[in-house]
């Protein structure tokens, strides 16, 4: 890849789905989504989100990711806000038939990665043909 | 004669810059809009002590970071790199982006510049700059007659 400068990009606010129960505001993380042949890997920028602030719900085809941000410090006071803060949500239509047991998520440097594992039924297979 | 010195000039340009700024901050809302070629955004907050400086940037690994201080200029240095997959994947999204950033953050108020400390978190990098003993609120006791 060639050398490339990083815009700033404005956060952009998830659509209220329900009445929430937490205060603050809410943004849609980017994402890269690819296909392995034996996964669907899911990786998501939350900045300010630990492993121990995600919630992943996956149910029948609907992937659902969740961060959650802590407000700044009580003790201190903003001076210059370029950035919002709020928490991070997304919804996804999963496809492939996924094996629920076997995902893996992982948080590193505030990038979550979700690696869903193909169900065997949705794995390609290459049937032999037999000459006789 | 001169009306302004140069000193005195530049540092009425500047009142005017964060006049500016002040004013634009207002009309757009919480934040201020972002300007190309900045990255990354940052916030800065203060308490008693201290003027904190965050910037996300998630993915980003602290040694790809270089952080330096001169005066009153923060340069917040790095790159930002995506791990290249294999080549029999099929991408659905790439909504990440890579590649370099430089940022300058101009500073509220002098800071003592070997007390600096930054640190990595959850893709959020903070800045922790000492404030210098003469900007910081002193209580002053009044005395009775």
């Amino acid at each position: 890849m060639a050398e490339q400068e990083l815009t700033p990009k404005a956060k952009e606010e998830a659509p209220a789905k329900a009445e929430r129960v937490r205060p603050g505001r809410v943004f849609i993380p980017a994402v890269d989504i690819f296909e392995t042949p034996q996964a669907l890997v899911l990786v998501a920028d939350m900045p300010g989100v630990g492993g121990d602030n995600v919630i992943l719900d996956l149910k029948e085809n609907l992937l659902v990711i969740q961060g959650q941000v802590g407000p700044l410090p009580e003790k201190e006071t903003m001076l210059a806000q370029e950035y919002a803060i709020g928490d991070y949500y997304r919804e996804f239509q999963v496809g492939e038939l996924i094996d629920k047991d076997k995902i893996e998520a992982t948080v590193k440097n505030g990038v979550l990665t979700l690696t869903l594992p193909k169900a065997e039924k949705a794995k390609p297979r290459r049937i032999e043909v037999k000459t006789g | 004669m001169p009306i302004f010195f140069e000193s005195d000039l530049f540092q009425e340009l500047d009142r005017l810059q964060r006049q500016m700024d002040a004013l634009f901050q207002n009309v757009a809302g919480r934040e201020r809009a972002p300007r190309v070629g900045v990255y990354p955004l940052v916030n800065i907050s203060e308490d008693q002590d201290h003027i904190y400086v965050r910037a996300e940037l998630p993915g980003v690994n602290p040694e790809d970071l270089d952080i330096t201080i001169k005066d009153q200029h923060l340069v917040i240095r790095g790159e930002r790199k995506i791990p290249t997959e294999e080549k029999d994947v099929n991408y659905h999204r790439r909504e990440r982006e890579s590649g370099f950033f430089r940022r300058v953050v101009r500073l509220p108020v002098q800071v003592d510049p070997n007390k600096v400390e930054a640190a990595c978190k959850d893709g959020v990098l903070t800045v922790t700059l000492a404030k210098p003993e003469q900007v910081k609120p002193r209580q002053i006791t009044v005395k009775g007659a």
